[in-house]
């Protein structure tokens, strides 16, 4: 039995403990989302960021002599939006998508298992700028492999602009974060694929149960609360996508995601009442489409589905 | 002989899937050891090896002051989000207190902060403290990330040490820093090896904060030295530079990463799948 007073005494060391690393989170993250809030509602420019005055919602809509203003109205940022949420969607199902496939292929046993497990961890290690700069270079329309590689196959007659085309070029970019997230997924995957009790398989082998049966009614049950984490770390990670867009594509009306339009508002254009009305916005449309996501998922934060 | 075509059929599967997962290096490999008009010329095997573009980058760019920044910031990260998070997930991991749970979910909720949201706020902060175009404001900004990850995986990991382990010392009237240093940290060791590696990578990679809180060449990390790379024009990027920057920050990584495969991946899936 631990003593009263040694208890208290180790819940007193242990706020002790927490005090540091709680100041440091305060000052880079509470504190600085509260100034960005409270900005957002002024009209500080980056040139003198200590001299503004409180202008209220109009950063956000305004309506003024028949035109509306704000960002909400701002058609670069309506597409913005429109742009992240097709990059999400589809780059997280198809992420999802190939890293269960990839994590069932690693589950098995065939020649050369070890090699391919590790140069999954490969695109992952790669910065983010190093691999759009790699993809750019690949993807060049005079001299890239991609469109010699496809002319030489005959899929494409002649060069592909993959990153001028407004069509295309958003195309590209999930290509990129597909090819780079998905080891994330499938590592996840397999690790939940290993928890999974060999007599689950044994008991369907046995009952003589088709494979795709065991996928959908045994395995995937199984693995789905992990899945379900990693999804919603891609579904955060690709909702403020920044890095890859801005160094493939930069701020085109084709790619450009909620992060590089408040980037640019606050750091090109140093706008910090409208920049800050557009981060705000960011974490507003992040939030309500994690909560969203929890609750459809029912998912408790602990990574258990109810 | 099913089995066998199985087999089979699950090798080129996944010989093909590694090739697609090592191909841009590859790829970028070859490039950077081109020069001149070889390099608008495609070809899919090393042939001359020429290594002028590396010569370039190190001469031009100033490409090791970038590295050393990174460096510089990867350190001073890994070391104090390590400090902050072994004491913390000590806390949150071994004692029992009112309020432990909501301060872990509070945790997990910073971790989710687009960074693009706090970044006026930052930037205010920085320039009120004098750290603009400093690398302090790097290692300060990038605590956002690196704390709640090191936090929440090193507490899961503390928390699955066994009880015994702390009772003789408890009895023994030892006090919880003694505990922390003398018993935990050695078992933590493996760890926070792992964890460290994450925050290394994490901070090494980190764009835009770098991008924002820095201006001149001589304070800039490698992602946005690499980034920001031009040629006479914008159509005429020095493509052989950016492809030998590329090999030359990427190879000591992936190195990194393949030594410490095991205890990394563990390090990732731990917070996700132990829950």
């Amino acid at each position: 039995m631990i003593s009263r007073s040694l208890s208290s005494e180790r819940k007193r060391a242990a706020w002790l403990f927490l005090t540091p690393m709680l100041f440091i989170l305060t000052a880079v993250a509470v504190w600085p989302l509260g100034r960005t809030i409270y900005l957002s509602l002024t009209n500080a420019t980056l040139v003198d960021m200590t001299n503004y005055r409180l202008v209220g919602l109009s950063n956000y809509i305004a309506y003024d002599e028949g035109r509306w203003y704000g960002v909400l109205t701002d058609p670069q940022w309506i597409a913005a939006l429109r742009n992240t949420l097709i990059f999400v969607v589809i780059s997280v199902s198809l992420e999802t998508v190939f890293g269960v496939l990839i994590a069932l292929l690693l589950n098995t046993t065939f020649p050369g298992r070890g090699v391919m497990r590790a140069a999954m961890l490969v695109p992952w290690a790669i910065p983010t700028v190093v691999s759009a700069k790699m993809w750019s270079w690949m993807l060049n329309d005079q001299f890239g492999v991609v469109n010699d590689a496809l002319m030489r196959i005959g899929v494409t007659a002649e060069p592909v602009a993959w990153l001028a085309e407004p069509s295309l070029a958003m195309a590209s970019v999930i290509m990129v974060d597909v090819w780079k997230t998905t080891p994330f997924v499938a590592l996840l995957a397999l690790a939940a694929l290993q928890m999974v009790p060999n007599d689950c398989y044994e008991a369907a082998e046995v009952d003589g149960v088709g494979s795709f049966k065991v996928f959908f009614h045994v395995t995937l049950p199984l693995i789905a609360p992990a899945l379900a984490v990693a999804v919603i770390f891609r579904l955060l990670d690709a909702m403020r996508m920044f890095d890859l867009v801005y160094v493939m594509t930069g701020a085109t009306d084709a790619t450009m995601t909620l992060s590089v339009f408040a980037q640019r508002e606050l750091v090109s254009f140093q706008d910090v009442g409208y920049g800050s009305a557009a981060s705000t916005l960011v974490f507003f449309v992040i939030a309500m489409l994690t909560a969203l996501y929890m609750m459809t998922m029912r998912l408790d934060l602990d990574g258990r589905s109810r | 002989m099913t089995r066998r075509f199985r087999t089979v059929g699950l090798g080129i599967a996944a010989l093909i899937c590694t090739a697609v997962l090592l191909f841009p290096l590859y790829y970028a490999l070859l490039t950077s050891l081109k020069s001149g008009s070889e390099l608008f010329r495609v070809s899919y095997w090393p042939g001359e090896i020429d290594l002028s573009s590396y010569a370039r980058v190190w001469s031009e760019q100033n490409f090791a002051r970038n590295i050393l920044n990174s460096v510089v910031v990867a350190f001073w990260v890994v070391l104090l989000s390590m400090t902050l998070a072994i004491t913390a997930s000590f806390a949150l991991g071994r004692v029992r207190f009112a309020g432990r749970k909501t301060l872990l979910y509070a945790i997990l909720a910073i971790s989710m902060f687009p960074q693009v949201a706090v970044l006026s706020g930052l930037f205010e902060l920085i320039r009120f403290f004098g750290l603009y175009n400093n690398l302090a404001s790097l290692v300060l900004s990038y605590m956002i990330f690196t704390l709640p990850f090191t936090v929440w995986i090193l507490t899961t990991f503390m928390r699955d040490l066994p009880l015994e382990l702390e009772e003789a010392a408890i009895m023994d009237g030892l006090s919880s820093y003694v505990i922390v240093r003398h018993i935990f940290l050695p078992l933590m060791a493996p760890a926070m090896a792992a964890t460290g590696l994450l925050a290394f990578i994490a901070a090494w990679n980190e764009f835009l904060f770098a991008l924002t809180f820095t201006l001149s060449n001589e304070q800039r990390t490698v992602p946005v030295a690499i980034a920001l790379i031009t040629g006479a024009s914008e159509y005429e990027l020095p493509w052989g530079s950016i492809m030998a920057a590329s090999v030359i920050v990427t190879v000591p990584l992936i190195a990194l990463v393949l030594v410490f495969q095991r205890r990394m991946v563990a390090g990732l899936t731990a917070g996700a799948v132990k829950g």
